[in-house]
């Protein structure tokens, strides 16, 4: 099957260009590239004129989390797969913080199993770094490899012991593997559900200080120099880390960052009166912070822009804040989100894509996340411009807790296609 | 009159006029409270529930009596032990006690913000009796009609509210309004115990009480609370009255005729001295509990009021 995309905005995260093409897709791949925006072949069995839109990359989306195994009424495969298709998100990376931990070849491969029989779109598991997430004793790293995770976490849960943090990243380093970390003091920010300022003060809501974050990633660091891991932080969310993060990339360590969506376009303002869905992990920072955080993305100190895709049910959300899960959907509102940065003018369409679905391909070692001939077809066609207003009530995740509900947005995906394939939209 | 409230939640929605007519209408309660003279049922027929999450013996007395002078029918419900020990949510709870069809929700809760969030699932009017670490609007309205009694104005006076100040929500309310009536706040405490950001909130922030204390007309001492304490906040209860305690030496730093306040329950020996807290001539400790009583009987009748002449005019 053949797909040509005529007329079409190409937003090339590598070249770092956006102009106007046509681009091949056939078996699967990106077959060509034309410069003639017209450009006709022969024997199309399928052709998508798209005067104006962009084409990119699919998203490739590191931390997704499906409630799988354990708590499929808050999200499952197909939930979860259907909201990332509807979102331009071609891959999805899974968080191992389910119930049971993902941290067994026996669970990995149900994983597996239920992906694939599910999901529209690609899925590729992470594994826990240590046994239920404990911090004790470090999982069958070379078995999980076998089984396919792509990368260990804890998650939330930060490995407190510094000798077993070690001894699973030197370990891990041996076998080549990556492993994501999530910088956090846990003791300084036990408890704390805002960041502590004149704001989380007047509310009268626990805070944890953003020094928190650079504690641990200062941590982490230091570890990754003495085992020499592959290295990735999970969310850094605060001007403060930025420091030792660029010192780390200087001196040469493989180290690489992320940061949810929520943190560059949202702030801890907006938690306003209560607001649950604005809970989030780390909490939200200053606005100074998002606007750092925001050049951080541009000049490339921080790499990857994720979803942190956290569903939560309404009876853990319609609490008191403190007591409130935290995390939020994002899946279908990441490209909107993001979206607003490119509207603001902070950030081009390629770089976006370069945070989104290039620079994840490349830590993972991906094939996708390129518009590249013989790179695989997974693509996102979406109308940059096209405004909404967000209603929760039509997200397709099982969960609606996401905190941009009733907000207007630009941006609109019109089609998802995975190895060529379409899973969304026309 | 102008007060246009659903709910009184917090100080921080409230405009000075509004404190004004609070203020104005507890002062006359607070004459009736002293005469024997007839009352005027206000609240009579109406049903008034007193739901404390969190213990509470003044302050839920202070309400019941509040409510029985002006003829409600009150019924107290301690929520510890109930129906929140069986698992039941906040708002579960309160949908059950609204189907009741309650006229006045009586609310304390341990986490900031939870009445605010019961008061958005409930038709009847609901007074926060102090949530978390956020807010006591009666305890602050209270301290205002105290010192606007003993000061003659609620408007450019110099008052330091000292001690436990990023545990309190007396605090936080009392910052809120005394901001609004235009007067000079001052927070003293040890810096473990001043919230981050507070310099932020139009405050002036010391860790001396020397240097905080001169020339206040009014000296508002802070209940050290230890509950809420799950870490290394001072050093010792001795070093902290050492310090911070209140006793009549420090006093001589404040204006000769200044007042001295306290929210209560009192530890004596650890925030102010036994003696200048019985000392008739410089503490209105009791009168403030007295106001207590008149104060929340205002804002009852005004909240009452509201919701029965135009319960779609008033703000939510």
């Amino acid at each position: 099957m053949t797909t040509l995309f005529t007329n079409t905005r190409l937003i090339d995260p590598e070249a770092g260009t956006d102009t106007i093409g046509a681009l091949l897709v056939e078996d699967g791949k990106i077959a060509k590239i034309y410069d003639d925006p017209d450009a006709y072949g022969n024997h199309m069995e399928f052709i998508c004129n798209s005067y104006g839109k962009c084409l990119a990359p699919g998203i490739v989306d590191i931390g997704v989390k499906v409630s799988e195994p354990g708590e499929r009424h808050k999200e499952s495969f197909r939930s979860a797969g259907r909201a990332a298709a509807a979102g331009g998100v071609t891959t999805m990376v899974t968080r191992p913080d389910t119930l049971p931990a993902i941290d067994t070849p026996e669970v990995l491969e149900y994983v597996t199993r239920r992906a694939n029989q599910d999901a529209p779109v690609r899925v590729l598991p992470m594994s826990a770094l240590t046994r239920g997430r404990q911090g004790r004793e470090m999982v069958e790293i070379g078995f999980m490899l076998d089984a396919g995770a792509v990368a260990f976490t804890d998650c939330d849960n930060v490995v407190v012991n510094n000798k077993v943090l070690s001894r699973c990243m030197t370990y891990a380093r041996s076998l080549g593997a990556l492993v994501i970390g999530h910088p956090q003091d846990p003791d300084l920010s036990k408890g704390g559900a805002t960041t502590s300022g004149k704001f989380a003060s007047l509310l009268g809501l626990p805070s944890v200080s953003p020094m928190a974050e650079r504690m641990g990633l200062d941590r982490d660091i230091a570890l990754v120099e003495m085992t020499g891991v592959r290295y990735h932080a999970d969310q850094i969310t605060s001007a403060r880390s930025l420091p030792p993060l660029q010192r780390a990339k200087a001196n040469g360590l493989d180290v690489t960052a992320g940061i949810s969506i929520h943190h560059l376009t949202l702030n801890e303002l907006d938690v306003g009166d209560y607001r649950t869905f604005f809970k989030v992990k780390p909490p939200l920072r200053s606005e100074d912070d998002r606007l750092a955080m925001v050049r951080a993305v541009a000049d490339g100190t921080i790499d990857i822009i994720s979803s942190m895709h956290t569903p939560q049910d309404e009876e853990s959300k319609r609490l008191p804040f403190e007591e409130a899960a935290s995390g939020a959907v994002a899946l279908e509102t990441l490209l909107p989100a993001a979206l607003r940065l490119h509207h603001s003018g902070d950030l081009s369409l390629a770089q976006l894509f370069r945070a989104m679905s290039l620079n994840p391909s490349r830590r993972l070692g991906l094939e996708t996340g390129r518009l590249a001939v013989g790179a695989p077809a997974d693509l996102v066609l979406f109308d940059p411009d096209a405004p909404f207003v967000m209603d929760r009530f039509k997200l397709r995740s099982k969960s609606k807790n996401t905190p941009f509900d009733g907000h207007r947005m630009q941006g609109r995906v019109l089609g998802t296609w995975v190895g060529g394939k379409s899973v969304f939209g026309n | 009159m102008t007060f246009r409230h659903k709910h009184l939640l917090g100080i921080s929605e409230l405009h000075p006029r509004e404190i004004q007519t609070i203020l104005d209408l507890a002062d006359r309660y607070a004459e009736q409270n002293r005469n024997d003279g007839p009352r005027e049922m206000v609240l009579a027929g109406l049903t008034q529930i007193n739901m404390f999450f969190e213990n509470s013996t003044r302050t839920q007395a202070s309400f019941e009596i509040a409510g029985k002078r002006l003829g409600a029918n009150v019924m107290n419900m301690a929520m510890q032990a109930s129906s929140i020990k069986k698992g039941e949510t906040l708002i579960d709870t309160a949908l059950t006690l609204n189907a009741m069809h309650p006229d006045i929700l009586v609310v304390r809760h341990p986490h900031s913000g939870a009445v605010n969030l019961l008061a958005e699932k409930v038709n009847c009017a609901v007074l926060n009796a102090g949530d978390g670490r956020h807010e006591h609007p009666t305890q602050a309205l209270l301290d205002a009609l105290t010192i606007r009694r003993e000061k003659g104005r609620l408007h450019r006076l110099t008052i330091a509210i000292c001690g436990d100040i990023a545990h309190s929500r007396v605090a936080r309310s009392n910052i809120h309004l005394l901001g609004k009536m235009e007067n000079r706040v001052r927070l003293i405490g040890p810096p473990t115990l001043i919230p981050a950001g507070a310099a932020d909130w139009g405050v002036e922030v010391y860790d001396n009480m020397a240097e905080g204390l001169k020339d206040a007309d009014v000296v508002m001492m802070l209940r050290l609370q230890k509950e809420r304490m799950d870490g290394a906040f001072i050093p010792s209860e001795r070093e902290y009255y050492h310090r911070f305690g209140l006793d009549a030496a420090k006093l001589t730093y404040a204006k000769d005729d200044a007042i001295v306040m306290h929210p209560g329950p009192m530890n004596r020996g650890v925030e102010i001295d036994g003696t200048l807290a019985d000392d008739i001539n410089r503490s209105v400790i009791q009168e403030q509990v007295e106001m207590g009583v008149a104060v929340r009987m205002a804002a009852m009748e005004l909240l009452a009021r509201n919701h029965q002449t135009d319960p779609k005019g008033v703000m939510v």
